[in-house]
């Protein structure tokens, strides 16, 4: 199964490839993983998006917990909780195609924020299913440059993770 | 108070207790290598290869339960040291390890003699940090020790650059009384409600057994495990890494377990409905094929890292926490509470276990006119009176210090369990015996073993520590022979050599006294008179029968109850005895 775990690690040189080394020497799997500082710069936040079967999972997050870095962590796939990520693309944008795309944009409530004569850089931001939704209504012959962020998790309701 | 980073350094180490530094010097560690010189309270032990000072150190924390101490050069002193540091890393050993490293505006450069290290450690140690402010040199070992020597231990690397231990800088030094960390904070007492339900499960069961492992030793729990165990008057077994927990002579104790276990502990396992395990890690040379692993039991499982807790064996009750409190928590239980183990069940249990040690399993043919290596380790206990502290190498010889030398107290027996590095002996025994010069130190090993840190001989006689090297020669890399014997259709590829060294001669080259044996009436008196030159190293190059394997034997892949037994006078085979 998909598991989204959130980890709140020392903002320290070198956090990142232990987690990273962790994952390659214990084979797991990752599919995404972002990370940046919180709003206590000592501390980054890190998702990561994996997945295998219960047993494995348990060992990925006692493995996790173990690194000296890890300060704490949740799985998300534990609780009700919200899913974001970003995606930029750069699709060309012709005489023919320029009205289409814009609709499309808006019905997935995505925004158009760079324009030239030829091409659009459209931002969206949503679950990851809706973005690879969006993603299967553009003609692949039109794509010059897909970016995402890999997704985000918070947890619905009061509790969240901290300190 | 105002010193430079070596300085700093070498005060950190004294106000850590250490006795003894293991390293050896390079241009990374000059700076370093000055302040030593410059003091006296620790006492740096130079060794002939930096795979035998962190070997040296590990085995020093093995006996003596304090963390050892290693310094590196950069780059190749580095890298040298990597086996080492795998090695306790496996076995969970408490070991700091200062490694130099390239001054910090250079690293990254590609330097003389630069490695990263940090990233070459890191899946092998249980923490590592490299040191880039002068400021925090202090703070930093002072987390390294904590960090290898509390929670699960482990070792620990600090990387210095050169800069930082320059004789120009100073700084001012407090060493911290303590440090926390947000991050790291290991379990201590177990889980009340979980010990509790683990009592109701051990007196009612019908068939239990104690299956016991390093995490006694590490955790200083060897009078705990004897007392729990002799009030439940359960059958118990140790893994290779917990012999001597459990007094090796006691009848509740059946043996090792495992792949080189006795057949005993491994039917008792197999045929048992509960098993305690305590602090052990369901290893496979102790598991078997796992499908199989004891399939009526319900497991409960005492141990300080919970990612052990269900990662090869599904536990029924986990229990995290150290060994030490949560025996005397059970302990208590088992004091106030009225229930006791049924009597009935039991005895019918030990009887059945009792028909298993009739098959002798560990009985070999004491009528050969060549040298037994089983016979050497047996005579070695009796000349030692089963009280030297042995150490051991890797392969075939190893299996027999651990089978026939039983071990009546913890931190007596020192090998390499999880890594399996060949080489660890000889300079495992120097640190032993640096830790106790009072106690009669023996170096089990194999003529191919032996030769993997042959050097560290001139550190033993540089040093004055007088051990016994009792080498069993085969002149086969012995437990690769068996395996090519039992799978591969005899078909020994490359486990021998055309070329063994005269191991006499050698020995004399290097300052010691050596001895060669050949017949098997010589075994017991060249014992006596190697242990009788109390202040002299000596090597004892027995040839021992070249056929000989070790017995019982679960080959990959099987399970507990499917053994291969040796067959000689005075062993019953399974069917036998049904
Ligand atoms: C050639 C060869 C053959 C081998 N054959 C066998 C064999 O037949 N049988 C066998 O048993 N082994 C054998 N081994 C060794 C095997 O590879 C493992 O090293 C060994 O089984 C592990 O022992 P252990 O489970 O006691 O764990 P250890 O490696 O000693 O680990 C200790 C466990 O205790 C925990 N712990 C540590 N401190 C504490 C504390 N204070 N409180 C609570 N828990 C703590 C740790 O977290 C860990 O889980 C062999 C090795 C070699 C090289
Ligand atoms: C560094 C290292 N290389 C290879 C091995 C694989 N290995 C395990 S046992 C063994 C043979 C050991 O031979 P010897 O020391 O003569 O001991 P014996 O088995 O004959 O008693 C080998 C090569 C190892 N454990 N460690
Ligand atoms: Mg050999």
């Amino acid at each position: 199964m998909r598991h989204m775990i959130a980890i709140l690690i020392e903002n320290e040189s070198g956090a990142l490839s232990r987690v990273a080394g962790l994952f390659s020497a214990r084979g797991y799997n990752i599919q995404s993983l972002t990370v940046a500082p919180t709003e206590d710069p000592s501390l980054s936040r890190m998702t990561l998006v994996t997945c295998g079967s219960e047993e494995i999972i348990e060992q990925i997050t006692k493995q996790l917990n173990k690194l000296i870095d890890v300060v704490k962590l949740i799985d998300l796939a534990e609780s009700v909780h919200i899913e974001r990520e970003l995606m930029l693309i750069k699709v060309k944008a012709t005489e023919h195609t320029r009205e289409e795309l814009k609709r499309l944009v808006d019905i997935f409530r995505g925004k158009i924020i760079d324009v030239t004569s030829t091409s659009y850089v459209i931002e969206m931001t949503g679950s990851t299913d809706k973005l690879d939704a969006f993603m299967s209504t553009l003609d692949p012959a039109h794509l010059i440059e897909v970016v995402r962020s890999g997704p985000i998790g918070i947890s619905r309701g009061e509790k969240g993770l901290h300190l | 108070m105002e010193l430079n980073g070596a300085q700093i350094v070498m005060q950190s180490l004294k106000e850590e207790g250490v006795e003894f530094l293991f390293g050896y010097p390079g241009g990374a560690v000059l700076h370093l290598y000055d302040a030593i010189f410059q003091q006296d309270d620790v006492k740096h032990i130079l060794v002939r290869h930096e795979q035998g000072a962190t070997h040296a150190a590990d085995a020093y924390a093995r006996a003596t339960g304090k963390p050892g101490v290693v310094l590196v050069t950069s780059g190749p002193g580095a890298t040298n040291a990597v086996t080492g540091i795998a090695t306790a890393y496996m076995d969970s050993i408490p070991m700091v390890i200062i490694s130099g490293q390239v001054s910090l505006p250079v690293i990254g450069s590609d330097a003389f003699q630069e490695v990263d290290m940090v990233g070459i450690t890191r899946p092998c140690v249980k923490h590592n940090f490299l040191v880039k402010d002068v400021n925090q040199l202090a703070e930093t070992i002072k987390k390294a020790f904590y960090i290898a020597t509390t929670g699960r231990p482990g070792p620990v690397v600090v990387d210095i650059p050169k800069d930082i231990t320059s004789p120009l800088v100073k700084v001012p030094f407090k060493y911290p009384k303590k440090v926390s960390m947000r991050s790291y904070n290991p379990a201590v007492q177990g889980h009340k409600g979980q010990i509790k339900r683990a009592i109701d499960l051990l007196v009612n069961a019908q068939r239990p057994i104690i299956y016991s492992g390093g995490g006694v030793i590490l955790g200083n729990a060897s009078e705990e495990l004897i007392k729990f165990t002799r009030m439940l008057e359960y059958p118990i077994t140790n893994t290779l890494m917990g012999l001597g927990a459990y007094p090796g002579t006691d009848p509740q104790f059946v043996g090792m377990l495992g792949m080189h276990g006795t057949y005993e502990a491994n039917m008792a396992m197999h045929e048992s409905d509960l098993i305690i395990a305590i602090g052990a890690r369901f290893d496979d040379r102790v598991t078997g094929k796992l499908t199989e692993f004891c399939p009526y039991a319900q497991v409960i499982h005492i141990d300080v890292d919970p990612a052990s807790i269900s990662k090869t064996v599904k536990v029924d009750v986990p229990i995290v926490g150290e060994v030490k409190p949560v025996l005397e928590h059970m302990i208590e239980l088992l004091e106030e509470g009225k229930k006791r183990p049924n009597k009935k069940a039991l005895e019918a249990w030990w009887n059945q276990i009792n028909q298993w040690r009739a098959v002798n399993c560990l009985e070999y043919d004491r009528e050969s006119n060549l040298i037994k290596p089983q016979y050497v380790i047996e005579q070695l206990y009796q000349v030692t009176k089963g009280d030297a502290i042995i150490t051991s190498d890797v392969g075939q010889h190893q299996m027999w210090a651990a089978q026939y030398y039983p071990f009546d107290k913890p931190r007596r027996w020192i090998n390499s369990g999880g890594l399996g590095t060949m080489g660890f002996g000889l300079p495992a025994a120097i640190g032993v015996k640096l830790a106790f010069p009072d106690t009669e130190v023996a170096c089990v090993t194999g003529e191919a073993s032996i030769q993997m840190c042959i050097q560290e001989l001139s550190t033993a006689l540089q040093y004055k520590t007088p051990i016994k090297i009792i080498n069993l020669n085969n002149r086969y890399m012995g437990m690769v022979r068996q395996w090519q014997e039992f799978s591969y259709e005899s078909r020994y590829s490359h486990s021998y050599m055309d070329t063994i060294p005269d191991f006499v001669k050698l020995a004399e080259a290097y300052g010691h006294v050596g001895m060669r044996i050949e017949k098997p009436e010589d075994v017991r008196p060249t014992l006596e008179a190697a242990f009788a030159l109390k202040d002299r190293t000596v090597f004892i190059d027995f040839m021992t029968d070249r056929t000989e394997n070790v017995y019982p034997m679960i080959e990959a892949g099987k399970a507990h109850h499917d053994m291969k037994l040796r067959v000689a006078p005075g062993t019953l085979t399974d069917r036998e005895l049904a």
